[in-house]
């Protein structure tokens, strides 16, 4: 058993929203099957760096510990993923971890994904069911279509595509990849498509689906292999017709 | 409808890029590729273009407006941009960014072959390959032209591809892996037919 093998973390802090970010080392001993957040952990018992001086523990998000919540995201070695599934043994030491600073940063490692779900609401990523009185049992969902809406549904908000998209940044609005993919899911549900032209129409304003650049790193670094880029095509064909009937008039629903 | 100017104007320069400016680009390419059959057969082509009735028309309409919004509203998309090759070094994310490298570099060159040919001929000079030979013999110019239309070329080349992703006309990945290979079609063979136009000018 190797008993002192240890291993080296650099972290990437901030102590405040507005304050600098610096580099902290950290060197931790190793168990077997850690994962970034067991480490994280194994700090916070005892927050002292590298060099031997007392610091304080490391911030940062976290939920389910089994991939399917997205709030552990952050920059590990360089690519945006979930530190919960990010496995020490599989990873290149010293493991740097940074904040996805795509998103607003709380503190250290902690973002505020909150323009993700300002997103979902602008565009209506819902199925609307609420009525006075019952509405009886919607349309049938063809099995084939529930099985490619399965696929679509698995996203969990967790920001990552946002974090690899270059048109995602302060000088532009655009909502992000993620958002492509609910348009699409939403609309294609039976009873949400009835909302369809709504969804559409709100994600073709200002941040909305232009603002894509086709560099199709999302599909890349979606963590539950989504296909973000076929979304982005399919909408894209959605809004074209959508387009076509709000300047020339329809009656199609 | 309030709020999708945005929506409208990329749209705009997606279509604007294919229709009427890659079409005008494939013109010219296939005009220019007369010097091939000597001077004589240049000078007839170039002149016959330069002889259409309602000329200034066409060209205003045809190939002024469309390359002046496509290259302005470019030029801020290009500079909306955050690269991010180094961390995903993907072939599409690649194109990503020599599109926009390739757009800035395009728009130089058109601006200086627009003041060095047509409004050089609105000054009087004359459109011919007594011109082209004379610029063209200098070696920086040779070599400014040359990455110039390539550079073009590999722009309308690789934005056919995003223009049918922009439009929602492939969708699937199958779809976009033809049209890959497809455009890249397009690049050898335009790129073959201006590389040989070029040398045929100083040759």
């Amino acid at each position: 058993m190797a008993e002192n093998k240890t291993v080296k973390f650099t972290i990437m802090r901030q102590d405040s929203e507005n304050s600098d970010a610096y580099e902290e080392e950290f060197e931790i001993p190793y168990r077997p099957n850690m994962n970034v957040i067991s480490a994280l952990m194994e700090i916070r018992k005892n927050p002292v760096n590298a060099k031997g001086q007392a610091t304080t523990p490391i911030t940062w998000d976290m939920n389910c510990l089994e991939e399917v919540c997205g709030a552990c995201s952050m920059v590990i070695n360089g690519k945006p993923r979930q530190s919960c599934s990010a496995l020490v043994d599989q990873l290149t030491q010293p493991i740097r971890l940074e904040p996805m600073r795509t998103f607003p940063v709380v503190r250290d490692l902690q973002v505020d994904r909150s323009r993700m779900f300002d997103s979902l609401k602008k565009v209506k990523a819902w199925i609307p069911i609420d009525g006075t009185y019952d509405l009886g049992p919607g349309p049938r969902m063809p099995e084939k279509k529930r099985q490619w809406a399965y696929e679509l549904s698995k996203c969990m908000t967790c920001g990552v595509c946002l974090e690899a998209c270059p048109n995602v940044n302060s000088k532009t609005n655009f909502m992000g990849p993620a958002v492509f993919n609910q348009v699409r899911l939403f609309n294609a549900h039976p009873t949400g498509e009835m909302n369809k032209a709504e969804r559409l129409n709100a994600f073709m304003e200002d941040g909305g689906m232009q603002g894509c650049g086709n560099s199709q790193n999302c599909v890349q670094a979606c963590p539950k292999g989504i296909p973000i880029t076929t979304s982005i095509a399919a909408v894209n064909r959605e809004a074209t017709m959508q387009a076509f009937r709000n300047f020339f008039g329809s009656d199609h629903a | 409808m309030a709020g999708n100017r945005e929506f409208v104007n990329r749209r705009l320069h997606s279509l604007l890029g294919v229709i009427p400016i890659g079409l005008f680009l494939v013109q010219h390419l296939v005009v220019n590729h007369f010097i091939t059959g000597g001077p004589e057969s240049f000078n007839k082509a170039a002149g016959f273009m330069g002889n259409l009735p309602f000329r200034i028309v066409l060209e205003t309409v045809v190939i002024y407006l469309p390359i002046l919004f496509h290259a302005i509203y470019g030029l801020y998309i290009a500079f909306t941009a955050n690269s991010n090759v180094n961390r995903y070094g993907t072939y599409r994310n690649w194109m990503y960014i020599l599109q926009r490298i390739s757009g800035v570099i395009t728009l130089i060159f058109i601006a200086w072959h627009v003041w060095q040919t047509r409004v050089a001929a609105a000054f009087g000079a004359e459109v011919s390959y007594d011109m082209m030979h004379d610029i063209l013999s200098s070696p920086f110019m040779f070599v400014f032209y040359l990455v110039g239309v390539l550079s073009t070329i590999f722009h309308f080349a690789n934005g056919l591809w995003s223009f049918l992703v922009s439009w929602g006309i492939t969708v699937s990945p199958r779809s976009q892996v033809i049209s890959t290979y497809v455009t890249i079609g397009v690049f050898v063979v335009l790129a073959f037919i201006a590389v040989q136009t070029l040398v045929a000018f100083v040759s």
